[in-house]
């Protein structure tokens, strides 16, 4: 009876001291807080979300010519300034974050259905089926990549295919999707070879778990972490990729804004009107430093050494 | 290492085939194929349209057209005025034997076009990426010694800014300072010009040249600064940690030495693998730099054949760039090896 009395006051002591349980996100969540530069472009991104979503509700329409208010320099009506059709730049600004925001997005979840299934199949199988992803991985990434984007985009804008007509926000997002893949099928295979032979997957191999049941509920979850992040720095690539491309003239048409084309505009009339130039870039810009903050802070959070560290093992 | 780097350059062989097929295929399934940039120009009548497809060996079907683009046609019989009896030797000899065939705009041999562009890249990229290494090193060197000192937490915040800048407006940015904005107090005119790669019918000096390199090096170089300096801080903090350089200190070697000497050299080491990765720009260029400066290049003339459809251009400049790709990823490892040798292939 004794010792069992005492048996429980340590057990209580032992609980008393110990942390609450922690779930792995909101230890993530946690060291994401503290990351400043993280938070920051946290903050930014929502801002500058909620402003291209809330667009529409500028009183300017953003494809409608003025011509009496031709290159207005920035003002109260015009925050931004106005383009060679008069058109109010702030409005066409956030209309085309719209579109090289969606760009980004579209992008990576085109990345991340062939890039994963790829990654896993390769890591998984090995032998020829990865040698032979692995070969056209290598040739993808071998091809210099912007030249090899003007050629998709400049071959995809001329073809009928469906999805993929013409100069449209999905054709572009399918040119960035073929270059962005192999990044993160690479990332994939890397985590199933280090996770493959470890004995808790030989345990669900012996207890009869089928090739996909392995893959996706006791690998696939290891590669969490590193694919949050490339994706993340990801969505940043692809809006830099897609201004340049539209900048070049080769990616999303005008009517239809975009940061890219936005600024092949501009171009023209650099010297006299130069605010046409100034803006669209800086909205890049903070989308992408706010992006690879973002991108920053989701390591460190997600790292799981740095996790381990923090608890004191 | 004989044995490894023949087995890689075996490897390299079916993957740059493969890179040829799809390129190929890619450029043949246009719409229209590479004769769109004729009949779009002007109405030509059939027959001539004719002659002219004949002329390219586009009357073919696509396998053969591959073939005679990678191997020639000089060792078959072809038929060239369409009547369906060979009338002699074809004069392609493929791009195995270094004939990259004619530029469909001008007509001239694309590799002539190539060499005439490849030195300007060169000329422009080989300063790029002095100045990038000049700048970058000693801020990584700093950056790491100081850790979360001002000076690194500077640099780390200029870095993420030089990584997220667009090189294309940063270009349009230095345009608006440098030549639209600031003038040479002396003459008055625009302090560095907006394009070009001297001053056209001026003679020869060194100033004018330097001046038409300082903006488009600048651009080109941010972005790499940013990311080699980021790079070389990490690997010499990796290096910093090592017993080696705990041991060096505890024998009483000088701190500047044990930088300089033990910690730099070990450090450099990835550095010099980044910069192998990096090396094919010095022939694909800044394609960015060379449009909006004006400067006759390798990315200029990739653009330009782009717009105007010329296939052949696109297809030789891609297929070399790969197989520059493929090699410096080659060198790259062997260095890798050279200077490390706890690094061994097999």
């Amino acid at each position: 009876m004794n010792s069992n009395e005492k048996k429980l006051e340590i057990k209580g002591e032992a609980s008393a001291g110990m942390r609450p349980p922690e779930t792995m996100t909101s230890m993530a969540w946690k060291r994401f807080r503290r990351h400043p530069g993280a938070m920051i472009g946290a903050v930014v991104l929502v801002i500058l979300i909620l402003a291209t979503l809330f667009a529409g509700l500028s009183p300017y329409d953003p494809e409608k010519s003025d011509i009496k208010n031709r290159f207005q320099a920035p003002s109260w009506e015009h925050p931004f300034g106005t383009d060679g059709l008069g058109r109010d730049l702030l409005t066409r600004t956030l209309f085309g974050g719209r579109v090289s925001l969606s760009v980004g997005l579209m992008v990576v979840g085109i990345t991340l259905s062939i890039g994963v299934p790829i990654g896993s199949i390769a890591g998984f199988y090995g032998g020829w089926v990865d040698a032979i992803l692995m070969r056209i991985i290598d040739a993808t990434l071998s091809i210099p990549s912007l030249m090899f984007l003007i050629l998709l985009a400049a071959i995809l804008r001329e073809t009928d295919l469906p999805f993929v007509k013409g100069n449209s926000v999905m054709t572009i997002a399918v040119v960035l999707g073929v270059l962005t893949w192999p990044t993160v099928a690479r990332l994939v295979r890397a985590v199933f070879l280090t996770v493959r032979e470890l004995e808790y997957v030989k345990a669900a191999e012996a207890l009869g778990a089928s090739d996909l049941r392995i893959i996706v509920k006791e690998v696939l979850p290891n590669g969490f972490g590193p694919v949050i992040v490339e994706s993340t720095l990801g969505v940043g690539y692809a809006i830099m990729e897609e201004s340049g491309l539209s900048f070049l003239g080769f990616g999303i048409m005008p009517p239809t804004p975009s940061w890219g084309n936005l600024l092949n505009n501009a171009q023209e009339h650099l010297i006299q009107y130069p605010w046409l130039a100034i803006f669209p870039g800086m909205m890049i810009f903070f989308t992408i430093i706010s992006v690879n903050y973002i991108g920053d802070g989701l390591r460190d959070a997600l790292d799981p050494y740095k996790v381990l560290a923090e608890i004191g093992e | 290492m004989g044995t490894y780097i023949i087995r890689r350059l075996l490897q390299a062989i079916p993957m740059l085939f493969l890179v040829s097929i799809v390129l190929f295929a890619l450029v043949n399934i246009a719409p229209g194929g590479p004769m769109s940039a004729y009949s779009r120009t002007n109405r030509m009548p059939e027959e001539k349209k004719e002659a002219i497809r004949r002329s390219f060996g586009l009357d073919k079907p696509l396998p053969v057209q591959y073939i005679v683009w990678l191997v020639g046609n000089d060792w078959m019989q072809i038929d060239t005025d369409g009547d369906d009896i060979p009338d002699g030797y074809g004069t392609r000899r493929g791009i195995l034997r270094g004939d990259f065939g004619f530029s469909y705009k001008n007509r001239e041999p694309v590799l002539d076009q190539i060499a005439d562009r490849l030195p300007n890249t060169v000329y422009l990229m080989f300063f790029t990426l002095l100045f990038t290494g000049i700048v970058a090193i000693p801020i990584g060197i700093i950056s790491a010694i100081k850790q979360y000192s001002g000076f690194d937490i500077t640099a780390t915040t200029l870095s993420f800014m030089g990584q997220a800048i667009p090189e294309f407006w940063l270009g349009l940015l230095l345009i608006l300072i440098f030549y639209a904005t600031l003038n040479n107090p002396f003459t008055g005119e625009a302090l560095l010009p907006s394009g070009g790669m001297y001053t056209l019918g001026e003679e020869f000096s060194i100033w004018d040249r330097v001046k038409h390199l300082i903006l488009p090096v600048t651009m080109g170089m941010v972005g790499w600064i940013a990311w080699y300096s980021r790079f070389l801080r990490s690997s010499m903090l990796e290096v910093i940690n090592q017993d080696y350089i705990r041991t060096a200190r505890a024998k009483g070697q000088l701190e500047r030495k044990v930088l300089y000497k033990h910690a730099l050299r070990n450090a450099l080491i990835p550095l010099v693998t980044m910069f192998a990765l990096d090396f094919p720009y010095i022939f694909t260029g800044s394609l960015y730099a060379e449009l909006l400066f004006s400067w006759p290049g390798m990315g200029r003339l990739f653009y330009t054949s782009a717009t105007s459809r010329d296939y052949p251009i696109l297809l030789a400049i891609l297929i070399i760039g790969a197989g520059i790709v493929v090699l410096s990823n080659l060198m790259a490892d062997i260095a890798y090896a050279y200077l490390d040798p706890r690094v061994r292939y097999e």
